[in-house]
């Protein structure tokens, strides 16, 4: 095979061509997309003059952070130090010190997982509710269909921060407008979810029991439940994690948990109360996410 | 028709279900607790007050005199915030997916490091980094870029870094074989192969971004969220319903868009074999 071979030379041009048209294909698609950059950079006023005069600041709050003021006229120190750590809760530079609020915290956390606990559930139950209906599979009426369907995408479209801040007016401040607020868009995403499961189930046993002689209900409860409770079930646990990380924030417009408190010492800069704070989230939702993942594993195992 | 079924099964222990039982009735005490802890009756003291506000919702009847011109343009700030924050997220994840992949970096306790900076990023909601972000540089779009930026490399990055160490190492081989350096071996064998997984995943964190940015101006971040909340909090609720359309339009179309997109650039499942 030389170069003169004219299926080589065929080849070539061939590969050529091709190659040519991806190399332009990708330089347009990178012009495209740094040009919507720098518009986006234009308008939000994200230039790099800025930047250089954010970043050293950034530096300097994360390090107030992890520091503590002893006086108002002292250098601030770092919050932990050695010889410190384990001294008692007057001893600064010590744990103890440090998270000398954690009595508050831990009750707060607690509130805050308690909220993801019943507004999952409420939405559970309501998503399981809703998620027959939105099945064209399982539901002959078109309207029907259509309907649940809209609905559930409004419940899940809205941001459930800015539904917590609009029911705060109505029921109060206070935890029950951050559940009422999780709980419905946990409505509209596992009801989307659980309608897609249902819609993917095999007929076969739903035909049976409609050949017993089962009604619309019976159908359901006995032909299409049994095959999705896995997914159902790890669904469900995968939806109570994201709850969790949902409801720390949900504080902030006053519907409860511990994103409240958070507000509140970031509005008074008490620093090392902000890094407290923030690790204990983190922590919890680290935890409740192992576990989440554990729980799921073995009910998965056992049930499929 | 459960009962003239359910004798022919077998039935299971009486101390297993009795702890069924037991379970059950416990959980639904919990429930019941629950409810009582946060106030539920006051639902019902809530709902003529809610029926209030929808009404007042719906009623668009000064739809003329609102200020269109600053909504629109918070709306096109907001996408733009989502936009920028997962083009930069992407560019810095990228190299830390390297760093995270195990066929990349051998040496465990590094890469377990590199891994638990992902999981610090990603564990903090965007919402609570823009706090953080606006203490730090000031109110405005650079605070919300900044922590969709943060929140959003810890995601991608791992997810770049699972992808990375799922692909095919006989790829890397070839490269390698033909006597290419390191970074040629990187580029020619391993980003051919992520290169997929990297553009659908980052048009879909410019959706959910595009979602979850409506809502960092609510803590003074830039966007519409801002706009949202002062007219929450002076109770203009047509015009929040107003937002909270321009806000549901936005979303869609962008999903459309991005879904059209995706299928452009890699095709469906089957056409890259």
């Amino acid at each position: 095979m030389t170069s003169a071979d004219p299926a080589w030379q065929l080849f070539e041009q061939r590969f050529g061509a091709l190659r040519r048209a991806r190399r332009t294909e990708s330089t347009l698609i990178f012009v495209i997309v740094l040009l919507v950059f720098v518009v986006s950079a234009v308008w939000t006023d994200f230039s790099p003059v800025k930047i250089a005069e954010g970043v050293p600041r950034i530096g300097e709050y994360f390090e107030k952070l992890f520091s503590i003021q002893p006086s108002q006229s002292a250098p601030s120190e770092a919050i932990l130090a050695w010889p410190h750590l384990f001294g008692g809760i007057r001893q600064p530079q010590s744990i103890a010190y440090w998270f000398y609020r954690f009595n508050v915290y831990a009750a707060l956390l607690w509130q805050t997982v308690q909220m993801a606990i019943l507004a999952s559930v409420l939405g559970y139950c309501a998503a399981f509710v809703l998620a027959f209906p939105a099945a064209r599979t399982l539901t002959g009426n078109r309207v029907v269909v259509f309907v649940s369907r809209r609905l559930l995408e409004f419940m899940r479209t809205i941001p459930q921060v800015v539904l917590a801040f609009i029911l705060v007016w109505p029921f109060g401040i206070g935890p029950l407008a951050g559940v009422l607020a999780i709980a419905i868009h946990t409505t509209g995403s596992l009801g989307k979810l659980f309608s897609e499961l249902s819609e993917n189930a095999d007929l076969r046993p739903v035909e049976g029991v409609r050949a017993a002689g089962g009604s619309w209900l019976a159908q359901m409860r006995y032909g299409v439940v049994p095959q999705m409770l896995p997914g159902f079930l790890s669904y469900g646990l995968l939806r109570f994690e994201i709850n969790v990380r949902s409801s720390t924030i949900i504080g902030f417009v006053g519907a409860g948990g511990i994103g409240q408190e958070l507000k509140r010492v970031i509005g008074f800069n008490i620093y090392e109360e902000v890094s407290a704070i923030c690790i204990l989230i983190l922590l919890i939702v680290v935890a409740i996410d192992l576990l989440s993942e554990r729980v799921r594993h073995r009910l998965i195992g056992g049930l499929v | 028709m459960s009962g003239a079924v359910a004798h022919l099964l077998p039935r299971p222990a009486l101390g297993r279900r009795a702890l069924h039982w037991f379970l059950g009735v416990g959980a639904l005490a919990y429930l019941v607790y629950l409810l009582w802890l946060f106030d539920f009756d006051r639902i019902f003291t809530g709902l003529p007050k809610l029926w209030v506000i929808i009404r007042l919702m719906l009623d668009w009847g000064r739809f003329t005199e609102w200020d269109h011109a600053e909504l629109l343009r918070s709306m096109v700030e907001t996408v733009a915030m989502a936009y920028l924050g997962t083009l930069l997220a992407t560019l810095i994840a990228l190299p830390l997916g390297f760093l995270g992949a195990r066929n990349i970096v051998p040496n465990a306790v590094f890469r377990f490091l590199t891994r638990r900076i992902f999981d610090g990023c990603r564990g903090l909601d965007q919402f609570i980094w823009a706090l953080v972000f606006v203490r730090a540089v000031g109110l405005g779009p650079i605070a919300g870029i900044l922590a969709i930026m943060v929140a959003e490399t810890g995601v991608l990055a791992k997810l770049f870094a699972e992808a990375i160490d799922n692909i095919d190492l006989k790829q890397v081989d070839g490269i390698r074989s033909t006597g290419a350096s390191r970074v040629a071996e990187l580029r020619y064998g391993v980003l051919p192969q992520i290169l997929p997984v990297l553009i659908s995943q980052a048009l879909y964190s410019i959706e959910s971004n595009s979602r979850e940015a409506t809502i960092l101006g609510l803590v003074g971040a830039g966007g519409i969220g801002l706009r949202l909340s002062e007219r929450i909090q002076i109770n203009a609720w047509d015009q929040v319903a107003y937002v909270i359309v321009l806000i549901l339009i936005t979303v869609a179309s962008i999903d459309t868009l991005s879904r059209w997109l995706r299928l452009r650039l890699i095709g469906g499942p089957s056409q890259r074999g």
